[in-house]
């Protein structure tokens, strides 16, 4: 990086630095300083309420030290390499996928009517999404137990995980779909053509044309979805995290500890570990892409 | 979104790729969608008492966990029929202009105190605030709630109401012998019996359990009524203290303890097995639904089963008949609870090993109204506590119906008239037991609860008491729990 020397824009550094303080100053504001008070808390025993939340004591890393040892923890961190794998992974990708794939050769009103009903999924409020599902969920009169004859069961407590990734697939797939359908725009069909000329079925076609040009928009579609499902707090809306910890992810088990459990400092704390682990996710991604090249 | 934005383009024009860009990039895609907004702690002192004292125009908020239609809804009502038009009016005359108002609230008491301590610790909020007894120590040790004498001045103490409160109901609303704030009544629990199903099963509507056996036996019976889950006593950690209240410590009382006595804390003690043996006695017989103890509303749930006629036992306060199954306006109205729900005293384990020797037990609590240190008019503030806890709008809160209210001399004229808070105040007040009033006690009830639902999920009952007493030793000290 030779910023300095090469000055693109004729601004000069006075006028460039201006234009971006008003960017820097939010970020500070309301990522930096924030980020920095986790790490801060996540050394005390801060609490919400009690003696700890007028005077807090530092602990040093305790708070770390008990998360590492904590089975709740760790039942959490599972829960949401299951719930990313489950519903960002295979479910959003594959699903968005699939769709991009087929609408490219349906009638117009078709991939319409579709498109919209799938982002429709996404751009609701997550509030009335989750009331929605709540309600298809239920196990008094819900609409998955009238389809299926299967009154009497309820399916967020016989298969919470399997409820809430088959919900955040439902629910997060419109931005795979997007993606790819751009991504397979660009694929040129002359190239396509060759390969059907040439006799390659469709699994050929995809594996050796479509992949090897749109491998950047995989990845940078699992990064970024990844990253959503792993600090995703919508499960918290069907199941709250129960039954008993059983699909209690690491939002809702830092919530849980944090608000409802008043541990604030021992939130912040895994706080922070989720955030190290989102950047070991990101970091992963961002070396397969260079790969690539 | 920006981090789409800026990391998109880069798959087409990033030809010549970066090293620090992409580590950029992926930070700012870390932070963006990860950032724990941490709060602010911002110190001050509170208002002094005399501030705004002279003040004509005053603006008041009072808030409780209660809405209009839905949760506690006859106390919303009071609020916006009587509180607010009788208050500003007498407010009026005296030459005052009062801008009060109710900020209502309608969800699990967990999440109302969660709410409480934000606005508190933010130095926000109702200048009126309704808190349940047992958070009064954590509240005050944060300093979101101060003594009353600080806040408004040592006038407080010639309050006429004092002399009608009980010593006991007065806890409600002190910590460490300091007085925070007005208390608003007490109450009982007892075991709720719908007499149809009782009938249908063979057993006698006017039912009086003498141990837990008893429970059980009639449990059996009840279960062969189809589409019936004969009992249900809380469990689980998604109905929050209502699993310790109305669930464990009326247990453990007939046990023969309390969760707090001589200094130490229950721990894995015989008395503490025995409460979680029976838990699994009553999962293990498909006696009590399990649904209802871990759904995220199963409480709720358990309410409206009951107010349909499709539970045989329910051990609940003097609340779930006067607001949740109140035919007039309940959240789960039962048309038919006159005529068709019956109740009886909880019984100890075995007659006479209840606390004291005792063969009933119960548990009691109350909540009261508390000021908000950063009023911004104190002494206006105080004014409508003690209007609050004026007979006058008490006996309007009532409405004819009866509750066991803080004072004495409303107390005498109303209960007579119900013949559930009758049987409560004869049979049940002379044996109820009160928790303790520490701060520390809402995190041993988590571990309480966190128990109970170890058992409902399948655990045995030494792995649920051990990791029970690993719990509360985290939360109090290993030096102050007993365990045998």
């Amino acid at each position: 990086m030779s910023a300095a020397t090469i000055d693109a824009a004729g601004l000069g550094r006075r006028r460039a630095m201006l234009l971006v303080a008003p960017a820097l100053i939010l970020i500070t504001a309301f990522l930096v300083i924030p980020a920095l008070w986790t790490v801060y808390l996540g050394v005390t025993d801060y609490r919400l309420t009690g003696i700890q939340a007028a005077n807090p004591q530092f602990v040093g890393l305790d708070n770390y030290r008990a998360a590492l040892v904590d089975p709740a923890f760790r039942n959490a961190l599972w829960l949401t390499l299951v719930f990313v794998f489950g519903s960002a992974i295979v479910g959003q990708t594959g699903a968005g996928f699939a769709l991009a794939w087929t609408l490219r050769s349906v009638p117009k009103i078709v991939r319409t009517v579709v498109q919209t009903l799938v982002l429709l999924a996404w751009i609701l409020p997550s509030s009335i999404v989750a009331f929605l599902w709540v309600a298809y969920l239920s196990r008094d009169d819900g609409t998955l137990n009238a389809i299926l004859h299967t009154g009497g069961t309820d399916w967020l407590l016989a298969h919470p995980m399997l409820s809430i990734i088959v919900f955040n697939t439902w629910r997060g797939t419109a931005f795979s779909m997007l993606l790819f359908s751009a991504a397979l725009g660009a694929v040129p069909p002359s190239q396509l053509e060759a390969a059907r000329l040439s006799g390659a079925g469709t699994f050929a076609q995809l594996r050796d044309v479509v992949v090897p040009h749109i491998r950047g928009h995989v990845l940078t579609n699992t990064l970024l979805i990844s990253l959503w499902t792993f600090n995703d707090f919508s499960p918290y809306l069907l199941t709250a995290g129960g039954p008993n910890h059983a699909s209690e992810v690491l939002p809702v088990f830092i919530y849980n500890e944090a608000l409802y459990g008043g541990q604030l400092g021992y939130g912040s704390a895994i706080s922070f570990i989720m955030l190290f682990i989102n950047l070991v996710i990101a970091l992963f991604y961002v070396r397969l892409l260079r790969e690539r090249r | 979104m920006n981090a789409i934005a800026s990391h998109y383009p880069s798959q087409h024009s990033g030809r010549h790729p970066h090293r620090r860009r992409g580590l950029v990039l992926a930070l700012s895609a870390t932070l963006a969608v990860t950032t724990f907004a941490a709060c602010d702690r911002t110190s001050g002192s509170p208002a002094s008492p005399t501030q705004n004292a002279n003040a004509k125009d005053v603006t008041l908020a009072i808030t409780s966990n209660s809405i209009a239609g839905g949760k506690n809804a006859d106390e919303a009502d009071w609020y916006k029929n009587y509180v607010i038009p009788n208050f500003t009016k007498a407010q009026k005359a005296k030459g005052v202009n009062v801008t009060l108002t109710f900020q209502p609230s309608g969800v699990d008491d967990e999440q109302y105190k969660t709410k409480l301590a934000l606005d508190l610790k933010s130095k926000s909020g109702a200048d009126i605030v309704a808190l349940d007894g047992i958070w009064v120590g954590e509240f005050a040790q944060a300093g979101y709630i101060k003594p009353l004498s600080d806040v408004v001045g040592s006038d407080v103490t010639t309050w006429e109401g004092w002399s009608q409160i009980p010593k006991a109901v007065q806890a409600n609303s002190s910590f460490e012998g300091k007085t925070y704030g007005i208390p608003s009544g007490t109450d009982g629990r007892v075991l709720y019996l719908n007499k149809k199903l009782f009938a249908k099963a063979g057993l006698p509507t006017d039912w009086q359990p003498k141990s837990w056996q008893d429970i059980l036996d009639a449990g059996a019976k009840l279960k062969s009524l189809p589409g019936v889950d004969p009992i249900q006593i809380n469990a689980g950690t998604a109905m929050g203290e209502a699993t310790t209240m109305q669930g464990v410590l009326p247990l453990l009382a007939g046990a023969g303890t309390e969760i707090y006595s001589g200094n130490k804390w229950q721990g894995n003690t015989k008395a503490v097995r025995d409460v979680l043996t029976f838990y699994q006695t009553l999962v293990k017989q498909g006696l009590e639904n399990t649904d209802f103890q871990q759904a995220a509303k199963g409480r709720d749930e358990s309410f409206a089963a009951f107010a349909k006629g499709k539970i045989g036992i329910l051990l609940e306060g003097d609340y779930f008949w006067r607001s949740v199954i109140n035919p007039k306006n309940g959240d789960a109205a039962m048309a038919t609870r006159d005529s068709d729900v019956g109740w009886a005293a909880i019984p100890s384990q075995q007659p006479g090993t209840g606390i004291g020797g005792s063969d009933t037990v119960s548990m009691s609590g109350g909540g009261g109204y508390f000021l908000n240190p950063n009023t911004k008019y104190p002494q206006q503030a105080w004014e409508l506590l003690q209007f609050l806890g004026s007979a006058d709008a008490i006996k309007a809160l009532l409405g004819g119906t009866a509750r066991i209210t803080a004072r004495q001399d409303v107390n005498t004229e109303v209960l007579s008239t119900d013949p559930l808070l009758t049987f409560i105040s004869e049979k049940v007040l002379p044996v109820t037991h009160y928790r303790p009033g520490l701060a520390v006690y809402p995190q041993v009830s988590q571990a309480l609860q966190q128990a109970t639902a170890d058992i409902v999920s399948g655990k045995s009952v030494d792995d649920a008491a051990k990791a029970y007493q690993t719990a509360v030793e985290k939360a109090v000290g290993a030096d102050k729990v007993s365990a045998s």
